[in-house]
């Protein structure tokens, strides 16, 4: 049985460092859920809290209504993949997958069909009575997920399951952990530093810095509305200029600093007049055109569909240390291609753009939620 | 709701409080014995530091413990010349059975300690063969192998292997690219070797260094055998303390505990310049192997296969005048197998105690080496701390004070254990511990913690999981290790003489009490048992680790 999880105000410490200071989240039933942020910012402490192969210092994990803070992992009914596989090396990829099922002493019959049906499911029934250094990383991939799945477990923890595949492999796998996931509808907690991997698989994302939870929300939200500068920076690229909320009468616009005005009708309430803020535009938010930003071109990578522009802006216009600044031009669409050292003026698209306080902790665009 | 369980009872906690009790029972307890009465006056009882001052005093105790370094420094130095130079040449040159060449090397490191010097006896003592030969044929009186040149000649043969293992090793691990980086940067032959390879193999000569010295420093039966009037510490421990006369034992407690002082002093001193040094090595593509051109060629092979069959000549002695026809002590005209029937007759037991005992002992060395090799790999902590450390102090102390420190301890009621097969079973367990330890450590930290959480993540319990996946896994590194282990065991000499009465004495003793009868035939075939024993473990260690790697 799928269940839900409740991260119930848990913190993890060890000795006098805390890890993960006070996280609330909830996982839904048979959804697919990943824990998206940079390497050191707890998502595997987390996941490893769930799995029960780290202790919780503090609040409750609930599987269902169960409380499962004391009860020791094996007993915890998860199904888990590793990030290396954990493959045992002694076992034929059969022996594997049934490992599980022995220790829950089903009949030899039950056994069988179950055993079966999933090598079926995951493609690799022919390589059954082989032992596991004998094959590839994506077969011993799905000897891994076959593995954690056919003991029908209560939720599925991945640790970073593709990260030791190649570019190609990786794309291929990620539709296949879809596609089984989405087959037994179980509860899917995934753990990943890749933002396009979090994008294309999950139902819900939640983005992890330093122990926090910045947003959980479906992947288009994540991208498209995120709830603070981390998030919109950490997911995609995001061009972050300096600016001021303008309300007259009813009328709400941004100003960038070099007096280009940008009226805005999805301004929240708590934008005010002279209200310093950071404007958020993606590459593929600009347009070029006769009113808007002016800058100069600085480098140009041709990309196929795309031609990435690197730009020039004063340094007074923009918000400091930033990679790069960006203009990706579509090609379907593009009527003229710049070139290094051009001038261009290029205008925002305002529907697209994040408005956000001048500290960065908060989008001030209406209705944009941190939990959904 | 977070609760903090300082103690769990659990198949691991039961296995750390019997670490605990072993180490402190048979090692920390006896050490404690050793110490205190060292310091104790033998009438009296009394605390005082005349036992100290009388060693201090009197040249013929203090003379041996100079001996004794003065001997071990030039073994070890020699070692270090002999193995490194060996190693470099096996390493970058091809060399034609090389294979066999080290099979030899490894068999002269593991043979019986104290073969070398009673070999060297019979072929270079007052009435050896070569002596003899000599004597008779060119009227040439051959130097007398007694005494300092006889120990430095057998202990060296003996010990240059564990420097040659070490360096070998060392050598296969420099990535050639690193030769190759100093060879851009204009360096070249002698230059490139001082200046790059030794270097890189300085550590690891440390630290096989440190194997010859406290063997070195330890071995008792070559200058007991050969030493003569050449006094060394072990010896001088030895004597002291069979010496049935009055206030003796406290004074070998107190050289015991002095020996103590000097190997840990040493021990330590090695530890802290190989930590300040130290760094890892792992050739993603190996030096090329050369081959050495014309007379050289000749040269190089010839150095290499006298120095060998020189090494082996113990060996070979040993079996050859086991076959030899005797009486009493003198060899005469032709062969024979009288001397193997007079030791089933007389010696048996001698044998079967060899292999019960050092099977008995294996046992609960393979369990032991796996389950603290788990607890200090996996469940670090400061108790598991403290017990990775017991764990090799019986690299610092001689086995011959092992022997004593032991029979101080068990010598009265309740816990009289002396002259039971126990007391040397438990002398075997902790003395040969460390090999198997070491081995487990290693191959567990070859095995990724994720495979152990996989196992649990589908509903195994942690001991389930360490029996089912770990240990599986654990199980050819445990074993190779084992082998070793069982290898040093069957050959135990320096605790066991102190150790053994007549219903246990072992092989190793009974060659040692029928040489000083001077009854070398029997001694030769009981010493051949051995070393065909040794070989044949040593073959099974082969397979088993599919490689020639002997790590002591």
């Amino acid at each position: 049985m799928s269940v839900p999880i409740h991260v119930d105000r848990v913190i993890k410490r060890y000795g006098d460092l805390t890890i993960i200071p006070h996280l609330t989240e909830n996982i839904k039933n048979g959804e697919f859920f990943t824990l998206l942020g940079p390497s050191g910012c707890g998502k595997t402490t987390l996941l490893r809290m769930i799995a029960g192969f780290n202790s919780i210092e503090g609040g409750e994990i609930r599987f269902g209504d169960q409380v499962i803070n004391d009860i020791p992992a094996h007993k915890r009914n998860i199904g888990m993949v590793f990030q290396s596989y954990a493959i045992f090396p002694h076992l034929t990829v059969r022996e594997n997958v049934e490992y599980g099922l022995k220790l829950r002493k089903l009949d030899k019959a039950e056994m069988k069909k179950r055993t079966d049906a999933i090598l079926e499911v995951v493609k690799i029934t022919e390589y059954q009575d082989r032992l596991p250094e004998r094959l590839s990383g994506g077969q011993q991939q799905r000897v891994a997920l076959a593995r954690s799945i056919v003991i029908h477990p209560s939720v599925l923890l991945m640790d970073e399951p593709l990260s030791n595949l190649d570019a190609k492999l990786r794309v291929e796998m990620r539709s296949a952990i879809r596609d089984v996931q989405k087959q037994v509808g179980i509860t899917t907690v995934y753990v990943t530093h890749d933002q396009e991997e979090a994008l294309s698989i999950s139902d819900r994302i939640a983005v992890m810095k330093k122990g926090e939870i910045q947003q959980t929300a479906r992947p288009h939200t994540i991208y498209t509305r995120p709830y603070n500068i981390f998030v919109s920076t950490f997911i995609g690229h995001s061009n972050l200029f300096k600016g001021q909320v303008r309300v007259s009468g009813t009328e709400k616009a941004v100003v960038f600093n070099d007096g280009y005005v940008v009226p805005m009708d999805n301004l929240s309430d708590e934008a005010v007049d002279g209200m310093e803020v950071i404007i958020s535009v993606r590459p593929e938010e600009f347009a070029i055109h006769q009113e808007g930003l002016t800058c100069r071109i600085k480098t140009k990578v041709f990309l196929g569909k795309y031609v990435n522009y690197s730009l020039d802006f004063p340094e007074d216009r923009i918000v400091t240390d930033q990679p790069s600044i960006e203009y990706s031009q579509d090609l379907g669409h593009a009527e003229r291609v710049l070139e290094v050292g051009d001038n261009v003026t290029l205008k925002p698209n305002c529907m697209k753009i994040n408005i956000f306080t001048a500290d960065g902790e908060r989008n001030i665009i209406r209705d944009v939620v941190r939990y959904e | 709701m977070s609760k903090k369980r300082l103690f769990k009872w659990d198949f691991w906690t039961g296995i750390t409080i019997m670490a605990i009790v072993i180490f402190g029972l048979f090692l920390i307890y006896p050490l404690f014995s050793l110490f205190t009465s060292a310091f104790q006056n033998a009438d009296t009882g009394a605390f005082s530091m005349e036992n100290f001052s009388r060693f201090f005093e009197r040249k013929y105790y203090y003379q041996s413990m100079i001996n004794s370094f003065w001997v071990t420094t030039c073994v070890t130095a020699l070692a270090i010349v002999i193995g490194t130079t060996l190693a470099y040449f096996m390493t970058i040159y091809k060399i034609k059975y090389k294979g066999l060449v080290e099979i030899c090397i490894i068999i002269s490191l593991l043979s019986p300690p104290f073969i070398g010097a009673y070999s060297w006896i019979l072929i270079g003592g007052r009435s050896g063969i070569l002596t003899q030969w000599l004597y008779t044929t060119f009227g040439y009186e051959f130097p007398s192998v007694y005494g300092f040149g006889g120990i430095l000649l057998v202990l060296t043969l003996k010990l240059y292997p564990f420097i040659y293992l070490y360096v070998a090793g060392a050598m296969k691990n420099i990535d050639s690219a690193l030769i190759e980086a100093s060879e851009s940067l204009g360096c070249s032959g002698i230059r490139k070797v001082a200046t790059v390879i030794v270097p890189l193999i300085t550590p690891t000569i440390l630290a096989g260094a440190l194997m010859v010295f406290m063997n070195a420093m330890a071995d008792f039966g070559t200058p007991m055998l050969i030493g003569e009037g050449y006094n060394v510490m072990p010896v001088m421990i030895y004597s002291e303390f069979i010496n049935e006369v009055g206030d003796q034992a406290n004074f070998a407690a107190a050289m015991a505990a002095i020996m103590v002082i000097i190997t840990s002093s040493i021990f330590l001193l090695q530890k802290y310049i190989v930590n300040r040094k130290s760094f890892t090595m792992s050739a993603l593509r190996p030096m090329q192997i050369h081959k050495m051109k014309g007379i050289w060629n000749v040269v190089l092979h010839t150095c290499i296969y006298v120095l060998v069959a020189v090494s082996m000549v113990p060996q070979l002695v040993v079996i050859y005048t086991s076959f030899l026809k005797t009486n009493g002590s003198v060899f005469v005209s032709g062969f024979s197998f009288d001397s193997y029937t007079t030791i089933f007759e007389n010696l048996g037991t001698a044998i079967t105690n060899t292999y019960l005992f050092s099977f008995s002992a294996i046992v609960m060395i393979v369990f032991l080496g796996m389950t603290v090799a788990y607890l200090t790999t996996r469940r670090k902590s400061w108790i598991t701390d403290i017990i990775d450390t017991l764990t090799m102090f019986p690299y610092i102390i001689p086995g011959s004070v092992l022997g004593i420190t032991l029979l101080l301890a068990f010598n009265e009621e309740p816990m009289l254990l002396s002259g039971t097969a126990f007391i040397i079973i438990i002398s075997l367990v902790i003395r040969r511990l460390p090999y198997t330890l070491r081995s487990s450590s290693a191959i567990l930290y070859q095995i990724s913690p994720s495979l152990e959480e996989a196992s649990i993540s589908l509903g195994a319990s942690p001991l389930r999981t360490f029996f089912k996946v770990t240990a599986v896994l654990m199980l050819p590194g445990v074993m190779s290790g084992a082998i070793l282990s069982w290898i040093t065991a069957i050959n135990e000499l320096s605790s066991s003489v102190i150790l053994f009465t007549g219903a246990t004495k072992t092989m190793s003793v009974a060659i040692y009490t029928e040489v000083i009868r001077a009854s070398y035939g029997t001694a030769a075939a009981l010493s051949t048992i051995l070393t065909l024993t040794t070989v044949v473990a040593m073959l099974i260690f082969f397979k088993v680790s599919g490689s020639r790697d002997v790590t002591l």
